[in-house]
């Protein structure tokens, strides 16, 4: 007997079920901002207000494009470079015992560390701050990736050499596909990751982006205006999920029944 | 014509425990052959051995193709398992060896050829969503559709209930019949291999040689519960008593030295 568990069967149907919990969210925000009426909790009503006259100046759009296009770039790196990483220790022993050491070094330096020996090293540049979130992710993709390799069947290869098949469709055909829910794990979470390094780097040195938006709403003490990038944010993060990884995936997985 | 020349000497384990010792057999192109041993024999070992999946050994296999060059030869494999690509529908599991050869060299679509295996209109279908025995016609169209020469067959019926098995075998008999691949059938049951072929290679336990060689002129088609294969099996087993042990020495005569 198999035992099925479907996430999401009796919520996820049902676009109300996502919805009302935020709705309820704010709602609870609203009633303790008015009750509070402290200056370091402004009620939703004054972030949205924030919120709008920001995507009315345009400056919302501006640094939040600033900060996507670095956490795009970043992204992509990290990912090619971590997933050739972790292929290539999960295949090879020596490899592995090369890089293993490097790789737990690597996985376990601050953030914040690799970000000013970059800009240190690199000078304050936009080279500078990509490489530094990049060095920062590729850890964590190459030892996903390499639990994925040690895990690749190697029947399914067997195959591929006795009917010939090139590198080509070996690799993307045969090789690739076991790899998706290792890949889509650490695109994921690499994601998550990457939007919070990223802001760093941009509060330490750059002077465009969410991060340096809210570096200098901080040094105004403007509480309002912190909640409406984070707000904005959050809605790019669902959207790239919603619109992007979730179909994505289940257009890969589809033949699993 | 002789087609392919096996000769191994040696063919040991990792772990140094000896699997082949002093093997030797020739084929005739065309010629359908079983290989009967016990289990454990090193059967496997052979096929992966002729198929070029394991060249680590002591001795030779020569193939006589009339061309000179290595690959002049093609080989196809079905597996104990179906071995499909489970993220690839049945249509792209068979082009995806189609594509190493000229894709001209296929006159016949592949819906007619689903049909003719009785998977007609199956083609969109993942292999996941086929039973088990369906999914092992689509291994055997898969191996019969590149146009072997050799055609090494892994005990591919061993898990399957015994009417599917006799349906399958009956297939197989009418593709070999249409284009006369030279096969190496391994298997443990007798009667299979009596009903499928010319000539029967029996083993010994390990390390494995062949211990007889007989050939089998029943007249075709055969089914397993055929009288003349019930006969023949019974005959075989009463002059060799302990043949699918592994030993050729009936056990009358062993106990009186």
């Amino acid at each position: 007997m198999q035992i099925a568990l479907k996430p999401g069967a009796q919520f996820g149907h049902s676009r109300w079920a996502r919805i009302l919990p935020a709705f309820l969210f704010i709602c609870a925000w609203q009633v303790l901002a008015i009750t509070l009426e402290s200056k370091t909790l402004p009620p939703p009503s004054a972030v949205l207000s924030v919120l709008w006259h920001e995507i009315l100046t345009g400056n919302l759009l501006f640094h939040l494009g600033m900060t996507l296009s670095r956490v795009a770039i970043s992204f992509t790196a990290a990912m090619l470079i971590g997933v050739a990483l972790g292929i290539l220790m999960g295949r090879s022993k020596s490899w592995d015992r090369l890089l293993d050491a490097f790789l737990i070094l690597a996985l376990n330096i601050p953030a914040l560390v690799t970000i000013i020996l970059c800009y240190i090293w690199f000078g304050l540049s936009e080279i500078a701050a990509v490489i530094a979130v990049t060095v920062n992710k590729i850890p964590m993709v190459a030892i996903s990736l390499r639990e994925g390799a040690r895990a690749v069947d190697k029947n399914l290869l067997q195959v591929a050499r006795v009917y010939r098949l090139s590198r080509r469709d070996t690799f993307f055909k045969v090789y690739l596909p076991q790899l998706t829910p290792y890949l889509f794990g650490s695109a994921r979470n690499g994601l998550a990751i990457i939007w919070k390094i990223v802001l760093v780097v941009e509060l330490l040195g750059r002077s465009n982006g969410v991060g340096f938006q809210i570096s200098s709403f901080f040094h105004f003490f403007d509480i309002a205006g912190i909640l409406a990038y984070t707000l904005a944010f959050a809605l790019v993060v669902f959207s790239i999920e919603t619109l992007l990884l979730r179909p994505l995936e289940t257009h890969l997985n589809r033949w699993r029944t | 014509m002789t087609f392919l020349n096996v000769d191994i000497r040696k063919k040991a384990y990792p772990n140094g425990r000896c699997a082949i010792e002093n093997l030797a057999f020739a084929a005739r192109s065309g010629e359908f052959i079983a290989i009967v041993g016990p289990s454990g024999a090193g059967k496997t070992t052979l096929l992966n051995l002729i198929a070029g999946l394991d060249r680590d050994m002591d001795g030779s296999i020569v193939f006589h193709s009339g061309q000179e060059t290595e690959a002049g030869h093609r080989t196809s494999f079905m597996f104990q398992e179906p071995r499909l690509m489970p993220w690839l529908s049945v249509q792209q599991n068979l082009e995806l060896v189609l594509v190493p050869l000229s894709r001209a060299h296929h006159v016949t679509p592949l819906q007619d050829l689903l049909a003719l295996v009785g998977l007609p209109g199956c083609g969109a279908m993942f292999p996941g969503q086929l039973s088990g025995g369906m999914q092992r016609r689509v291994a055997l169209l898969r191996a019969f559709i590149v146009e072997p020469d050799l055609l090494l067959m892994d005990e591919p019926f061993q898990s399957l209930d015994a009417p599917t098995a006799n349906q399958l075998r009956l297939l197989l008999q009418d593709l070999w019949q249409r284009t006369c691949p030279t096969v190496l059938f391994v298997t443990h049951n007798l009667r299979e291999a009596l009903s499928l072929a010319d000539r029967i290679l029996f083993l010994s336990a390990q390390p494995s040689r062949v211990i007889l060689d007989l050939p089998v002129d029943l007249q075709r088609p055969r089914a397993i519960e055929d009288l003349s294969v019930q006969k023949l099996h019974e005959s075989l087993l009463d002059q060799y008593p302990q043949l699918l042990g592994g030993l050729i020495a009936p056990s009358k005569e062993k106990n009186d030295a």
